[in-house]
C-alpha cells in the first residue's frame, strides 16, 4: 500500500460473459490440495512407515517362497503369494496393507474442513465463484489420488521386489488380479477417507476429529472381532452340549456381524482375490470340501465370490461421502 | 472495466429490500434497507454481533435470506451466487491464508478459482503485490506474516479478480496506524478512480469516518439511522447537546443544581471511574456549559470537569447505544435517571 500504482488493467479475456471462462472449481481445489498433500510431512511419514511394513512383509514371503522352492514349483499363481504369504509370524502384506491403509484415508481427511475453518480460509475460499460442493469434492478427489499413488507404488515396489528375489514374473491373470486387489484397496481406504472427511466437517477442531476417525480404525480393525464374539454370544448364547447345527450357526452369526466392519468386508474380498484357489467366503464344513478337486477360480469367478463385499464397500464410502456432503451444504459459514 | 461492470447493470451496486435473516427466535437482521451506488463508499457501523457480517455474508450469496431481497452487481446473490462472487471482491473479518503458502502462491490460488487468464496471472500479481507494498515479502510463507501484512494481503486477495463491488469486513482491525492511513488511501483511490462500491464495515467509526461518503448505522441487526456523516451529526443535535459534569460534593445537590439550569432536558449519573468519582451526563436544548458550571459553582459545590462531546461519529454512535441502554434501563425501573 506504499505507493498507489495505477493498477494493471483487467484480463478481458477472463472477465467474459457470467458463466464463461471459468474453470472447474473442484478441478482447482483438487490440484491445490494435491499439492499440499504431496509436500506435506504426513505424506513423508506415511510412506516411511507403510514402505517399511510392506517391504518387511515381503522379504520375508519372498523368502519363506524361495526356502520351500522344492515344495512351491509347480505351485499355480506363485506370483501372487508375495502378497499372502507369511512364513515368518510376518503378517502377509495384504493384511498389513488391511490394518495400515486406513491410516492413509484419515490423515489426508481427518482437517479437511475443519482446517480451512481453523485457518480462517473458509469465508475466503468460499467467496470465490465456485460451488460449495466443490469444496469437498476437490478434496476427496486429492485425497483419493494421494491414496491411490502410495497404493500404486507400493503394489508395484511388491512385484518389483518379487521379480528381483524370486525371479519369476507375473502371469497376465496374476497382473489382472493384482489390479483388481489395488482398486479395491482404494475403494476401501476411499471409505476411510470419506469417514475422516465428515469427521472434519461434523468436528470443529482438527484434533478431535483425527481422535475420533483414529478410535473408529481402532475399533472397527482390532476390536472387531472381540466385540463380535461377545455380541454373539449375548444373542445366541452356544449350550456346551451344542448341537454341530447350533454351533454353525452361532458361527454364521458372528460372521455376518464381523461384516458390519468396512475392514472385514476388505480381508473377505482381497483374500478371495488374491487367492484363485479360495473358493468360499466363510468356513465350510468338512464335509462340504470332502472329495473336493482343488482347482483355481479364474478372476470372474474370484469377483463374483466376493461382489457383495465389493459393493458394501462402496455403498459405504458412498453413504459416508454423501453424509459430509449434505452437513456441509447444510452447514454456515462464520466460525 | 470495474466502473463498467456496474454502469452496464444500471442500477445501484448494492441495494437490499427489507432483507431479513432469522436463527430461530434471533432475529439478526431486520428488514434492512440499503442503496449503495458505484463509486461510492458505505460504512456499516455497528458493534460486534450487530448483525454487519450476516448482512454482508447474505449479499455474498454465503448465507440465505429469511426474507426479503439483496441486488448486488444487478444480480441476486441467492440465485446467482456463483456470477455474484465473481464480481465481488470480499476481506472477510479476520481474513485467513493458507500458512505453507506463500503471500504469492496464495493469491494464485484466488486468480485460477476466479478464472484468471494463467498468461496475465504473473504480472497482475505482481502490480497487486506492490500496490498493498508485499512486494518484498511475497515469497515467503503466510505464516510468518504478522496480522497486518495478512490483512494486506486480504485486499490483495479481494482485488485479483477486478472487482466492481468490494465488501471488507472490519478492514483497519489490526493495522498499526500507519497502515490505516495507507488502508483508507486505497479504499479512496478504488472508490474515486476505478469506479468501485464499498461497502465496509467496522466498529471503530474515528477510523473509517474520514472515507465513508455515507454511514449507517447499525444496532442490534436494524439500521437506526444513515446518511453523510454531518447529517446524522445535525439529526443528532436536534436531539439536545450532551455535557459530561464532574464534580465533588453530595450527588443529589450536584442533580438539584444541574436540574435547576433551564433548557435542561434530562441529567444522568454516569458509572463512576477511578479517574473521577462523580460524573453526571446532561442533556440539554442547547450548549448549556457555562451555565451548568455556574450553577454548580453557585451552590458550593466543585466542578472538577466539564466537556461538551463533539459532533464526530463516535458521540452519534455512542449516543445511539445509550438510548437503546436507557430505554431499556427505564422498562426495567430506571436507574439513578431523573427529568
Amino acid at each position: 500500500m506504499a505507493s498507489i500504482a495505477e493498477p494493471q488493467g483487467p484480463t478481458t479475456a477472463t472477465r467474459g460473459r457470467a458463466g464463461e471462462g471459468l474453470p472447474a472449481g473442484w478441478r482447482v481445489v483438487a490440484r491445490k490440495e494435491l499439492a499440499d498433500h504431496l509436500l506435506s510431512l504426513r505424506f513423508a511419514v506415511l510412506l516411511v512407515l507403510l514402505g517399511l511394513a510392506a517391504v518387511g512383509a515381503v522379504y520375508a514371503a519372498a523368502g519363506g517362497i524361495r526356502d520351500a522352492a522344492a515344495q512351491t514349483s509347480g505351485i499355480p499363481a506363485l506370483f501372487l503369494l508375495l502378497f499372502t504369504a507369511a512364513p515368518e509370524r510376518i503378517p502377509p502384506f495384504y493384511v498389513l496393507i488391511g490394518f495400515l491403509a486406513p491410516l492413509l484415508g484419515i490423515a489426508f481427511g481427518f482437517d479437511a474442513i475443519n482446517g480451512e475453518r481453523s485457518q480462517g480460509t473458509l469465508p475466503r475460499l468460499l467467496a470465490q465463484p465456485l460451488h460449495r460442493d466443490d469444496v469437498i469434492n476437490g478434496k476427496f478427489v486429492a485425497g483419493l489420488t494421494v491414496i491411490a499413488l502410495i497404493l500404486g507404488v507400493f503394489t508395484l515396489v511388491v512385484a518389483g521386489v518379487g521379480m528381483l528375489r524370486l525371479g519369476i514374473v507375473p502371469t497376465p491373470a496374476e497382473v489382472a488380479r493384482i489390479l483388481v486387489y489395488l482398486v479395491v484397496s482404494i475403494v476401501y481406504v476411499g471409505f476411510w477417507l470419506a469417514l475422516a472427511n465428515l469427521c472434519s466437517v461434523a468436528l470443529r477442531r482438527a484434533a478431535t476429529s483425527a481422535l475420533v476417525a483414529i478410535a473408529a480404525w481402532l475399533v472397527l480393525t482390532l476390536f472387531a472381532t472381540l466385540l463380535v464374539g461377545l455380541v454373539a454370544d449375548a444373542l445366541a448364547p452356544v449350550p456346551a452340549d451344542a448341537t454341530p447345527g447350533e454351533l454353525v450357526r452361532s458361527v454364521t452369526l458372528q460372521q455376518n456381524l464381523a461384516r458390519l466392519s468396512p475392514n472385514a468386508l476388505y480381508q473377505e474380498a482381497t483374500a478371495v482375490l488374491l487367492n484363485p484357489r479360495a473358493r468360499a467366503v466363510g468356513f465350510l464344513l468338512p464335509v462340504q470340501v470332502d472329495q473336493a478337486v482343488p482347482s483355481r477360480l479364474d478372476l470372474g469367478q474370484s469377483l463374483l465370490l466376493v461382489w457383495p463385499q465389493i459393493v458394501a464397500l462402496v455403498a459405504v464410502t458412498v453413504v459416508l461421502f454423501a453424509a459430509s456432503y449434505v452437513l456441509f451444504l447444510r452447514q454456515e459459514i462464520r466460525a | 472495466m470495474a466502473a463498467t461492470a456496474a454502469a452496464t447493470t444500471g442500477g445501484p451496486a448494492i441495494e437490499t429490500r427489507q432483507l431479513t435473516k432469522r436463527y430461530g427466535d434471533v432475529i439478526a437482521v431486520d428488514r434492512l434497507d440499503l442503496t449503495v451506488s458505484a463509486g461510492e463508499v458505505f460504512g456499516l457501523l455497528g458493534p460486534n454481533g450487530a448483525g454487519k457480517t450476516t448482512t454482508i455474508l447474505m449479499l455474498l450469496g454465503l448465507s440465505e435470506p429469511t426474507a426479503g431481497t439483496a441486488r448486488v452487481a444487478g444480480l441476486d446473490p441467492a440465485r446467482q451466487p456463483l456470477e455474484v462472487k465473481r464480481r465481488v471482491g470480499y476481506l472477510p473479518d479476520n481474513v485467513g491464508f493458507y500458512g505453507n503458502l506463500t503471500g504469492r502462491q496464495n493469491l494464485r490460488y484466488t486468480a485460477r478459482l476466479n478464472g484468471v487468464d494463467p498468461a496475465a496471472t504473473d504480472r497482475r500479481l505482481q502490480d497487486l503485490l506492490d500496490q498493498v507494498g508485499l512486494a518484498d515479502t511475497a515469497d515467503t510463507r503466510v505464516d510468518t506474516y504478522s496480522r497486518g501484512m495478512r490483512q494486506r494481503l486480504g485486499i490483495a486477495d479481494a482485488l485479483v479478480k477486478d472487482p466492481s463491488v468490494m465488501i471488507l469486513d472490519e478492514p483497519t482491525i489490526a493495522i498499526d496506524p500507519e497502515g490505516v492511513a495507507e488502508m483508507l488511501a486505497l479504499i479512496r483511490f478504488l472508490a474515486r478512480e476505478r469506479g468501485v462500491a464499498l461497502l465496509l464495515s467496522s466498529h471503530l467509526l474515528q477510523q473509517v469516518q474520514s472515507v465513508c461518503d455515507r454511514v449507517g448505522i447499525f444496532v442490534k441487526g436494524r439500521l437506526v439511522a444513515q446518511g453523510r456523516v454531518q447529517e446524522l451529526a445535525a439529526q443528532m443535535s436536534d436531539a439536545g447537546v450532551v455535557i459530561e459534569v464532574g464534580a465533588a460534593g453530595d450527588p443529589a445537590e450536584v442533580e438539584r443544581a444541574l436540574l435547576a439550569v433551564p433548557g435542561v432536558q434530562r441529567v444522568q449519573r454516569v458509572a463512576r471511574d477511578e479517574r473521577d468519582p462523580q460524573r453526571w451526563r446532561v442533556t440539554a436544548d442547547d450548549d448549556a456549559t457555562g451555565a451548568l458550571a455556574r450553577s454548580l459553582v453557585t451552590a458550593g459545590l466543585t466542578v472538577t470537569s466539564l466537556r461538551r462531546h463533539g459532533d464526530d461519529l463516535d458521540e452519534l454512535y455512542r449516543r445511539y447505544f445509550e438510548n437503546r441502554q436507557t430505554a431499556t434501563a427505564a422498562a426495567g425501573g430506571g436507574d439513578g435517571e431523573h427529568r
